[in-house]
């Protein structure tokens, strides 16, 4: 299959974008604003073998309570779990504007047939999910055979009907080079992703910035030509407000504010909301935070 | 054949087992007789951020080790400090101090560590209890370190009361973010060389040098940081105090004239930097007459 024809990646000058978008200074309120965005733009996840119902309970709980002695703190934008616990999850936030994300598709390798990935997405669906995380074939990917990867993700977003929304998880650690993202970008959007996402968290690289930045050109390039919107979940590695900030002075620089809104891009990680509540708290307060004062979970 | 220029070091500061400088890119000048000696890394507040970040990773560790390795590490810096004998005296003495007297205070400080170290495994044996109670439990209490000290070192005495006031904050296990001596700074940072060649794992200690005025407010105000040394009788440790009280930090007050004095040795200065943790531990019969201890 060669349908596919995308750019060529300028690794150089993405290196040294990134290099300048690192160094943008922001302080006092449009810090304060960027924190409590980038926390309205988390999924908080747990994906872990050893998660249980009490865990995402747990979770829920905080997705919906960051700080309570801190009054007027956005909340999270989603919680991600696996599929069997997305009725846990559904149900513990019934009553809240947060969504409720599952990972599918023989997560995290994505190595099953067809049918289990379809029945995977369904279970997930059905059980009330907003939105999927799927992962693409890698090993097809590498193979060269590219319409694999390409109907696999269009029969995943079929499954997902149109109002739970699909996001398309890359696995950049896994692609090798730069080419290789901007490619799987393209064809996961052209598949029809609503969103397009790094990583799965459980390989290392996960999320970089000139990976997000390659993924975010091409959804710059989607929506010249097309007019469609297409967002962006950078996941895994991103641990503290910095960075956090770092990548959305990138998505307000590549792709313009329309993106800079929970709905366009998320982030997708456990231990950032808490960064992002101790440097709020620490902006707020004048007085630099404990991890002691922030609920684990 | 044209005269050797000597390489001069440049006094950096100590943070996580590296040797950064400050973030802040600012230094001031160091004068003996107004004869410029060196330029020394003036913190800035996000130094200390980051210095608190690498000693309260460092704690886990620390603290987990076994009391005889630690008191294996503190001995072990005081034989690299024996190496460095005559750095430290040079420093001293380039610093203003004499050089007898200087030679007395390295050797004094030497063995200030020594003293220290051995006091690792004695700790809980002087200071730890069994008590009496009146139901069927044994019940005993153990000392454990606080956390993250804040050390606020002594400014007249830039080795020996440095090392005098460090070592008890780490012998049981506490890391310490260290605010060096203004005018004496440079002992400090060829001790950071020290600890940073001595098995103390990068993090424990971590010491900025500049002014202490300037970062003290950030220290005292800094959520996680457990306690605060303040060695000298400073006009700010009224408000030092009083930034303290919003995470309860405890305030330990110092106010020693001569650190060669021996009553520096009092272990009672090791437990300042301590909480005491009593277990209940039922049991049916404890001692032989049965009326528990």
């Amino acid at each position: 299959m060669g349908a596919f024809i995308s750019p060529k990646v300028d690794k150089v000058g993405i290196e040294d974008r990134v290099n300048r978008i690192t160094k943008r200074s922001i302080k006092k309120e449009a810090k304060l604003e960027g924190l409590k965005m980038a926390l309205n733009m988390v999924d908080l996840t747990t994906l872990e073998g050893m998660d249980t119902v009490n865990k995402v309970t747990q979770m829920c709980y905080k997705a919906q309570h960051l700080h309570d002695e801190f009054p007027g703190l956005p909340t999270v934008a989603a919680v991600c779990v696996y599929p069997n616990f997305v009725k846990i999850a559904v149900n513990a936030l019934k009553d809240s504007p947060i969504k409720v994300a599952s990972v599918a598709t023989a997560f995290p390798s994505g190595h099953s047939s067809l049918d289990v990935k379809i029945t995977d997405t369904k279970m997930a669906v059905d059980a009330g999910a907003h939105e999927v995380d799927m992962v693409i074939s890698r090993g097809k990917f590498h193979m060269g055979d590219f319409g694999f990867v390409y109907d696999e993700i269009a029969a995943i977003k079929q499954a997902c009907g149109t109002s739970v929304r699909l996001k398309v998880i890359l696995e950049t650690g896994e692609l090798g080079n730069l080419d290789n993202v901007r490619l799987a970008s393209d064809i996961a959007i052209a598949a029809g992703a609503d969103f397009i996402k790094t990583s799965t968290g459980k390989i290392k690289p996960a999320a970089t910035l000139p990976v997000t930045l390659v993924m975010l050109e091409a959804i710059k390039d989607h929506y010249y030509k097309t007019g469609i919107m297409v967002g962006m979940k950078p996941a895994g590695g991103i641990s503290n407000s910095k960075l956090a900030l770092q990548y959305l002075v990138m998505v307000k620089e590549t792709l313009g504010v329309k993106w800079l809104d929970n709905h366009w891009f998320r982030f997708g990680a456990s231990s950032l909301a808490n960064d992002l509540l101790m440097q709020i708290l620490k902006q707020s307060t004048g007085a630099y935070q404990s991890a002691n004062y922030f609920s684990k979970d | 054949m044209a005269e050797r220029i000597n390489v001069l070091k440049t006094y950096k500061i100590f943070i996580g087992g590296k040797f950064p400088r400050t973030e802040s890119g600012r230094f001031y000048q160091l004068n003996n007789r107004s004869k410029a000696i060196a330029n020394v890394c003036l913190s800035s507040r996000k130094d200390l951020r980051n210095a608190v970040v690498a000693a309260r990773g460092a704690f886990e560790k620390w603290s987990g080790s076994t009391a005889h390795n630690r008191s294996q590490i503190l001995y072990r810096m005081a034989e690299m400090m024996e190496g460095r004998k005559d750095q430290f005296i040079s420093e001293l003495v380039l610093q203003g101090v004499d050089r007898k007297e200087a030679k007395v205070e390295v050797d004094l400080s030497i063995d200030r560590v020594i003293y220290f170290a051995g006091w690792a495994d004695k700790i809980n044996q002087v200071f730890g209890s069994v008590n009496p109670v009146a139901t069927s439990h044994f019940n005993f209490s153990l000392m454990e370190p606080m956390g993250v000290v804040g050390l606020v070192a002594p400014e007249k005495s830039g080795l020996l009361g440095l090392v005098s006031s460090l070592c008890p904050i780490l012998v049981s296990g506490n890391c310490a973010v260290v605010l060096a001596s203004e005018k004496l700074p440079l002992c400090s940072i060829t001790l950071a060389e020290v600890l940073a060649t001595s098995d103390v794992p990068g993090g424990v200690v971590n010491i900025l040098t500049g002014k202490k005025e300037e970062i003290m407010v950030h220290l005292a105000k800094h959520m996680d940081v457990n306690a605060i040394y303040l060695t000298d009788n400073l006009e700010h440790k009224k408000s030092v105090q009083e930034e303290a009280i919003q995470n309860l930090k405890r305030v330990v007050l110092g106010n020693q004239i001569s650190w060669g004095d021996r009553t520096v040795e009092n272990p009672y200065i090791i437990t300042d930097f301590m909480e005491t943790k009593t277990t209940w531990h039922p049991v049916e019969v404890i001692s032989g007459t049965g009326s528990g201890y």
